[in-house]
């Protein structure tokens, strides 16, 4: 994921670095073609080195009376048109009235292409494949971790109907979406090649039609999780002492914990967090357009001097509509993998891994030794509540 | 399993629902993309 995030910012610098030796470099005299580029520039541009880009900005045809016998361009020649159009200043109209209609040119989108298939989707990949070896090789080692104690074939209620319907519709969508998603972000590298354009239409038509909708199921969940779930995940001090102890994964006994211990804290906040950032692009990216989110953080970025201390130089703060997209679409991306990998660590704690953590979801009622062994002081809480008599029970004055 | 089996239906009326809520307020990328002289349907 580092690298990954590397990677995107060392595009991000280049572009930087780009501008910046093209402003360090001697003007050489283009007075000859009015300011815009010259023979020289050609040619230095096929050598491959960096010509500066703004050439001839300002000479888009403005300054030429517009003569009437030189119809349809008038005065304006094709290259000042072009020139216009390039560098934005041309008064474009669009018979379709989307927000990006009359954005012609935008040159952010071939660094994004080469970087959505290669670094994005290796390391992607990388980062989901290690993470299934890592946990088959925990797997190997420690085995299902088992309920070390005799079972009491008691039941303690953990997790309520609509708590377990909360954590499935999270969950369900969830899966749906990083399956789709996957098959979205794959296509042209991996499926067409490997199964042809065929069978990727068929697949990516209902994909796309799955991950567009089904997001809204994974919103209701992410904000009804937090809402049931958040008292319960808030630090306490047992949490230090199950993070020193590892979480007794390794060790023989188990760190007292409430009803969440500190490892379940970070998931759940993993996914609040992440869940929200990749929701906040995804909105972005199903409402295209609408919800324009890195010009403005880069601006803020830069002028509170992150992006400087980190190196990066000045970030791109005026983006073009597809730019903005293409941002959201990385950063949609990148978060999802890390969710994904912890998520698949996630399932594997509370299926294969553990001896009666699924119950918690399945029934909702847990075997009350396994409560004792992994959350301790939330069934010393259970137990203090069921004997203190509730406020209904007590007789009305 | 009744929580799983309710949430995976929810999932599904939830996703068919708002496909149908965003294409009838005018969501469809027809709708936001182009204008009265594009021709997409016929």
């Amino acid at each position: 994921m580092l690298r990954t995030l590397t990677a995107l910012l060392l595009c991000l610098s280049f572009v930087t670095i780009a501008h910046a030796q093209s402003a360090d470099a001697p003007a050489p005299d283009r007075s000859a073609t009015g300011g815009a580029q010259t023979l020289d520039d050609i040619l230095a541009r096929q050598r491959g080195e960096v010509v500066a880009d703004d050439l001839g900005t300002g000479a888009t045809g403005d300054d030429v009376p517009n003569v009437g016998h030189l119809q349809p361009l008038g005065g304006a020649s094709d290259p000042d048109l072009w020139r216009a159009l390039k560098h934005g200043t041309a008064d474009v109209t669009a018979s379709n009235n989307g927000p990006a209609a009359t954005t012609l040119f935008q040159d952010g989108g071939m660094w994004w292409l080469e970087f959505r298939k290669g670094p994005l989707i290796t390391y992607g990949s990388l980062l989901l494949g290690g993470t299934i070896l890592l946990l088959l090789v925990f797997y190997l080692i420690r085995g299902r971790i088992r309920i070390d104690g005799t079972k009491t074939g008691r039941k303690i209620e953990r997790f309520k109907a609509v708590e377990r319907f909360g954590h499935w519709l999270l969950s369900g969508s969830f899966i749906l979406l990083g399956l789709t998603g996957l098959v979205t972000l794959m296509g042209r590298k991996v499926i067409i090649p490997t199964f042809g354009h065929e069978a990727f239409a068929a697949l990516a038509a209902p994909s796309k039609w799955i991950h567009n909708n089904v997001s809204w199921a994974f919103m209701i969940a992410l904000v009804m999780v937090f809402v049931m779930w958040v008292y319960h995940n808030l630090p306490h001090r047992s949490d230090i002492n199950w993070l020193l102890k590892g979480g007794g994964i390794f060790s023989k006994g188990h760190p007292p914990a409430k009803k969440f211990n500190a490892g379940q804290k970070l998931i759940f906040w993993s996914v609040i967090v992440l869940g929200t950032s990749i929701s906040v692009s995804g909105l972005a990216l199903l409402f295209p357009f609408e919800i324009n989110l890195f010009g403005a953080t880069f601006d803020k970025l830069n002028s509170w001097g992150i992006s400087g201390a980190m190196g990066l130089g000045e970030l791109p703060a005026t983006l073009a509509p597809h730019e903005e997209m293409q941002y959201a679409q990385l950063w949609h991306a990148i978060v999802s993998f890390v969710l994904m990998a912890i998520i698949l660590a996630h399932i594997y704690i509370g299926t294969l891994g553990m001896e009666g953590a699924y119950d918690a979801m399945g029934s909702g009622e847990v075997e009350e030794q396994w409560a004792r062994e992994h959350h301790s002081l939330w069934v010393e809480e259970v137990e203090a509540k069921a004997k203190t008599p509730t406020e209904s029970a007590t007789p009305a004055e | 399993m009744k929580a799983m089996l309710a949430a995976l239906t929810a999932i599904v009326v939830i996703a068919v629902g708002s496909n149908l809520i965003l294409n009838e307020a005018g969501f469809s990328s027809q709708d936001r993309g182009s204008g009265p002289s594009v021709r997409l349907d016929d």
